[in-house]
């Protein structure tokens, strides 16, 4: 089963079903087939497009602000007194996060297919945000679905995508988060697939979704490891992102899947603890299944009914994750931690304070576990980590967990 | 495969009239009187029996069958409770045939091998997974067809020419074709391109074609039925079982009542549906 024809690599999947080992596939109603080929069929001609890639790179550097620098945190590094830490600055992109890499390289996939319309689900609402963005910046009409519960606590971000023109669309269904904000946008898609194009925002969902969200997020490890080598001549030892559905993190992992020297370190929401079913960690505490057009870790009930999960970040509150990941825990290639609520919340407060980077949430969990890894690291050791958006939406969350009237 | 399935729509082309398909949610709005919903079906009408599986994440589906789904995983449904409920049924009619509706997860999680061993144990006839295109044929509809389980396949508006012949491979038992693309309990297409499309697919296959998705009358039933070798009826029976319910959500005693009048109404509409063809 293993996808990969040349075994010495972890960077050849997927297969051509659509499959990172067990992991991933087609799971859509038959409606959607049509288009997940048609998609596919336009990704293939892309990838190899160089008027396409021309387009994209072009917008890279002059829209979304690319490449994304590179950031020795000095003062975290003396603070924890073990290895060198250097952040992948994804938060100074536009938009504030690493979403837009994504729906850039989307909007123009949506755009050769000739549709005119485009639904995006959200979560923190980075990804509803980059969507609205990209669909003002392109002309096209944007339908964003997003959890009434998440509706509540990102509002900075409804605002932001309600003046980019698009249509915010609560959903109450389900415990009104990211899950259920993706099967809205699912029966959307089913309901209006010949003018619509459903910019998925995470490396997950059916074939070719993974695969392309990560091509497009990739930009950020490719950018690192040439920033990297230039700063201290080395790869890192470690590299660490925070993972949700883990687009950020498989776009800085990829690319040094095959540096068997660095150690890759994603880290889950642990929300209030594992014991309970407050969390979202997947990995560490799910199992196999089948959900949104994949099959990979969920949290699930000895049923197969999904969980709900939760986590302080919106952007994490998933109960699944990207099939590419499912893999690379399953081969042992990556290590798959929980960080809990509180921890985040710490880190996100010790780094505002020490390098005056104000972190989102999401970002801030690898963090935390970058705070329990480097002191016991030596101080000629690197860890890269990706701080894949900004926390400016998530002020008014963190204000009230600390009391503060905002 | 089971017999019942190619029997009934054989008896059905015989006496020369479509078959009418009921779609229920199992276990709503709970375990008791969801049976006595299921024994109600046949004896008002109803020719084959679409059992829905609850899932937490029905991603097709539209808000009526959703909430039915919620209903029943409130009350305790599993999918070990489903199959016990084709059982149970099965004690009393050994001739209607049974398809079970859902999405694959519980059944992945259930495993393959004992799903379909208990559910031919329990006299189910047929599965239909609405997140199991062709393309993932290996998981769940290459062992059951082996087993002799019918998997039934959904065409859709967008299935075109080109794809018609791979949805049709491993089908068995009926074609389901959705008339419009969308989820459940979306609004009746016209009635009068769903001849073309019922014609298209028969162009592929021998197997009957059931048409459903919008269907909510006997008029309705009457008119897709005149062109379909069956009519499937789901949304419209799951509401009137939703608007029978207490304000606590319990069952009243118009629950099973109420979808018997519905049932006997869709069956009439059915049973002039080649009548009218034939005017």
């Amino acid at each position: 089963m293993n996808q990969s024809p040349n075994l010495n690599s972890y960077r050849e999947g997927p297969d051509e079903d659509g499959r990172f080992g067990i992991f991933g596939g087609r799971f859509v109603a038959e409606t959607l087939m049509p288009l997940i080929l048609e998609l596919q069929d336009e990704w293939d001609k892309a990838k190899t497009d160089p008027a396409f890639q021309a387009e994209l790179k072009h917008l890279g550097t002059h829209y979304i602000g690319r490449p994304s620098p590179l950031y020795f945190a000095e003062r975290l590094t003396e603070h924890l007194g073990g290895a060198k830490i250097y952040f992948k600055r994804e938060e100074l992109n536009h938009t504030g996060s690493h979403k837009i890499n994504n729906c850039i390289g989307q909007i123009l996939l949506a755009k050769r297919m000739g549709k005119t319309r485009i639904i995006a689900e959200t979560g923190a609402g980075q990804h509803g945000v980059a969507s609205a963005t990209v669909a003002a910046r392109f002309g096209f009409p944007c339908v964003v679905y997003m959890g009434a519960t998440d509706v509540e606590r990102q509002a900075p971000n409804v605002f932001r995508m309600k003046l980019l023109g698009a249509e915010v669309r609560p959903v109450t269904a389900g415990s009104g988060t990211l899950k259920d904000a993706m099967n809205e946008a699912l029966r959307d898609w089913v309901t209006n697939v010949e003018d619509t194009y459903y910019l998925i925002g995470t490396a997950a969902g059916p074939h070719p979704y993974p695969e392309l969200v990560r091509d497009f997020q990739a930009v950020i490890g490719t950018e690192a490891r040439e920033q990297i080598l230039e700063a201290e001549g080395r790869l890192p030892d470690m590299v660490i992102a925070a993972v949700g559905g883990g687009s950020n993190a498989i776009g800085i992992f990829h690319p040094f899947l095959d540096d068997k020297s660095v150690q890759i370190v994603g880290v889950e929401a642990g929300g209030k603890g594992l014991d309970g079913d407050l969390h979202c960690a997947s990995l560490t505490a799910g199992s196999p299944g089948v959900l949104h057009g994949n099959r990979t870790y969920l949290l699930q009930d000895a049923d197969g009914q999904i969980k709900e999960g939760h986590s302080i970040s919106a952007g994490l509150d998933y109960p699944g994750i990207g099939p590419e990941h499912a893999w690379l825990h399953e081969i042992g290639r990556a290590e798959y931690v929980p960080i809990m609520d509180d921890e985040a919340l710490e880190a996100f407060q010790l780094l505002t304070r020490l390098e005056g980077i104000i972190p989102a949430l999401e970002p801030s969990h690898a963090i935390a576990e970058v705070i329990k890894r480097a002191p016991k690291m030596g101080k000629d050791q690197i860890i890269l980590m990706n701080l894949s958006g900004r926390g400016d939406k998530d002020i008014f969350t963190v204000g009230k967990i600390l009391g503060m009237e905002l | 495969m089971t017999a019942r399935m190619d029997k009934r729509f054989a008896d059905l082309a015989a006496v020369g009239r479509p078959a009418l398909v009921t779609y229920f949610m199992g276990g709503d709005p709970d375990y008791a009187s969801s049976l006595e919903i299921m024994k109600a079906l046949p004896k008002a009408g109803s020719d084959v029996i679409e059992l829905g599986m609850a899932f937490s994440d029905p991603m097709a589906d539209g808000p009526a069958i959703q909430l039915a789904g919620q209903r029943a995983l409130k009350a305790g449904q599993t999918l070990a409770k489903t199959l016990q409920m084709a059982r149970d049924f099965r004690r009393e009619d050994d001739a209607t045939p049974i398809v079970l509706m859902g999405y694959y997860n519980p059944i992945y999680i259930y495993g393959v091998d004992r799903f379909l061993d208990d559910a031919l144990d329990a006299g189910v006839d047929g599965l239909i997974v609405v997140d199991l295109p062709p393309e993932m044929d290996d998981e769940l509809c290459i062992p059951a067809v082996a087993k002799g389980v019918n998997f039934i396949r959904l065409a859709t508006p967008t299935t075109d020419e080109k794809r018609l012949p791979t949805v049709l491979k491993n089908t068995s038992g009926f074609v389901y074709y959705v008339s419009m693309n969308g989820i459940t309990g979306s609004a009746l297409p016209d009635p009068s391109l769903i001849g073309g499309a019922v014609g298209r697919i028969k162009a592929h296959t021998a197997l009957p074609v059931c048409v459903g998705f919008g269907v909510k009358t006997a008029e309705h039933a009457r008119a897709i039925g005149a062109a379909a070798d069956g009519v499937v009826v789901g949304t419209a029976i799951v509401n009137q079982i939703a608007s029978s319910l207490t304000a606590d959500g319990k069952a009243s005693a118009a629950t099973v009542a109420g979808v018997e009048t519905l049932v006997m109404s869709l069956a009439s509409g059915v049973r002039a549906s080649r009548l009218a063809a034939a005017e």
